[in-house]
């Protein structure tokens, strides 16, 4: 089941920045490709000048029917938007350099003559793929992890959260897509379990519906991976409703 | 709204078919603050092109609809997290599309979406011609001239991968190539693309 984790050719991580670019990953791919990239300014600058390229690809246009707008503009009266990133829990990755700058509804083409520019020289250093990745983060040396054990759930609204574990690396992993964001003022707390009873805190999830978390803690003898609804802040101890209960082999 | 008039073909400056519009990073920035009739302003400059991409990767009407529902749900709700210097605004907005897009079809996998198979010969250039394709931009020809210029398997796997919502790993099923080759199709791919279309003006 963990064939994913044990390609000899994920070294190659590079190599993935366009079926990435492309959403032609799937979702342990992805995830290990976005743990990958956090650390990869070089991939980062690749990934976005593929965007840019594919976006270009879109070039039909469909006028959906009207009543959809207002549907859209309706839906929107019951969603926050979110608060700006403020980079504190990833070190920044060092940027190569704002490859270019927009304030202004960069016209595609023109977008791509300037990436294809910038690009033709800032490409070169790494079109070796094989070039090996740097260090790898606690994250990465999870999922990565010959013994890394996954269980996945799917939730009813189609988000999905999965769990990844790593015994000889004693930690866990979450990754979660489209999760619904915790209502205000509440918080997705983590916790794990080592008999199945006691549950222990290990952090809380970003306001994101699509995260990678490192779990706190020693995952090394974990039975089960908890999430729970908890005031904002979290709690020392579970009190929220249970959202879900991984069980770990 | 732009008129949209074609350019004469082979125009080599192409004016701005498509970013005469509005600014729309100007109005990411102000929906993020919670400016509605910024977001309002957003939808309608966009709302065509994300549509169209949905269609095309959904196939299914109604799932389109939906698709590009909750794909501006989403457009508003992390409106802040759109970084100018990371790219444009526009393909800020079709990647969210995209994968919403994409989502859903594999999601709805077993509710037999595929059994339209897409692998026929004549899919390079199968353009969905609508009416408003009719107004296809200069941008919009010379992204098709550049696919021309693709070799025929990593103009198939990028069709099979943006368009198609398959995984790499599909794709190289599709196109018979040995496992782990598409994702490298992709890419190149991609690469020349970019380049092409960059450079070929």
């Amino acid at each position: 089941m963990n064939d994913h984790l044990t390609q000899p050719d994920w070294e190659n991580a590079h190599a993935l920045s366009g079926a990435y670019a492309v959403d032609a990953l799937d979702d342990v791919e992805r995830a290990r490709f976005e743990a990958h990239l956090r650390s990869c300014p070089d991939c980062q600058v690749e990934v976005e000048t593929l965007r840019e390229t594919a976006a270009a690809l879109a070039v039909d246009p469909v006028e959906p029917p009207a009543r959809l707008r207002a549907e859209v503009l309706a839906g929107i009266e019951s969603i926050r938007p979110l608060p700006p990133l403020i980079d504190r829990d990833q070190p920044a990755a060092p940027r190569r350099r704002p490859w270019y700058t927009t304030t202004g509804p960069l016209l595609v083409a023109a977008a791509l003559v300037l990436v294809a520019l910038v690009t033709t020289v800032a490409l070169r250093p790494w079109a070796d793929d094989t070039e090996p990745a740097p260090e790898l983060t606690a994250t990465e040396r999870v999922l990565e992890a010959p013994d890394a054990e996954k269980v996945a759930q799917e939730f009813p609204d189609g988000s999905v959260a999965t769990v990844v574990v790593s015994r000889s690396e004693g930690r866990a992993v979450i990754l979660t897509e489209d999760m619904a964001l915790a209502p205000e003022g509440k918080v997705y707390e983590l916790w794990l379990s080592t008999d199945g009873v006691d549950m222990i805190p290990a952090g809380l999830m970003p306001d994101d519906g699509d995260a990678t978390v490192l779990l706190e803690g020693d995952a090394s003898d974990a039975v089960a991976v908890g999430i729970t609804l908890e005031p904002d802040g979290g709690s020392p101890e579970p009190r929220g409703p249970v959202v879900h209960v991984f069980e770990l082999t | 709204m732009e008129p949209g008039v074609p350019a004469p073909a082979g125009d080599p400056h192409a004016g701005s078919p498509a970013g005469a519009g509005p600014d729309l990073a100007a109005l990411l920035q102000r929906s993020a603050r919670g400016d509605r009739a910024a977001f309002a302003e957003l939808y309608d400059a966009s709302a065509a092109r994300v549509h169209g991409l949905a269609l095309r990767v959904v196939r299914d009407p109604a799932q389109a609809e939906e698709v590009t529902q909750e794909a501006f749900l989403e457009i508003w709700r992390t409106a802040s997290r759109y970084d100018p210097s990371r790219g444009s605004a526009v393909s800020w907005l079709l990647t969210i599309a995209h994968r919403k897009a994409v989502d859903r079809v594999r999601s709805a996998e077993a509710a037999g979406r595929r059994e339209s198979t897409y692998h026929h010969q004549n899919q390079t250039v199968e353009v969905d011609t609508t009416v408003e394709a009719a107004t296809a931009s200069l941008e919009a020809r010379r992204v098709r001239a550049a696919l021309q210029a693709l070799t025929p398997v990593q103009r198939e796997a990028i069709e099979l991968a943006y368009f198609g919502g398959y995984t790499h790993t599909e794709v190289a099923s599709l196109l018979d190539l040995p496992v782990g080759t598409a994702k490298t199709r992709i890419r190149d791919g991609l690469i020349r693309l970019r380049d092409t279309i960059g450079v070929g003006r």
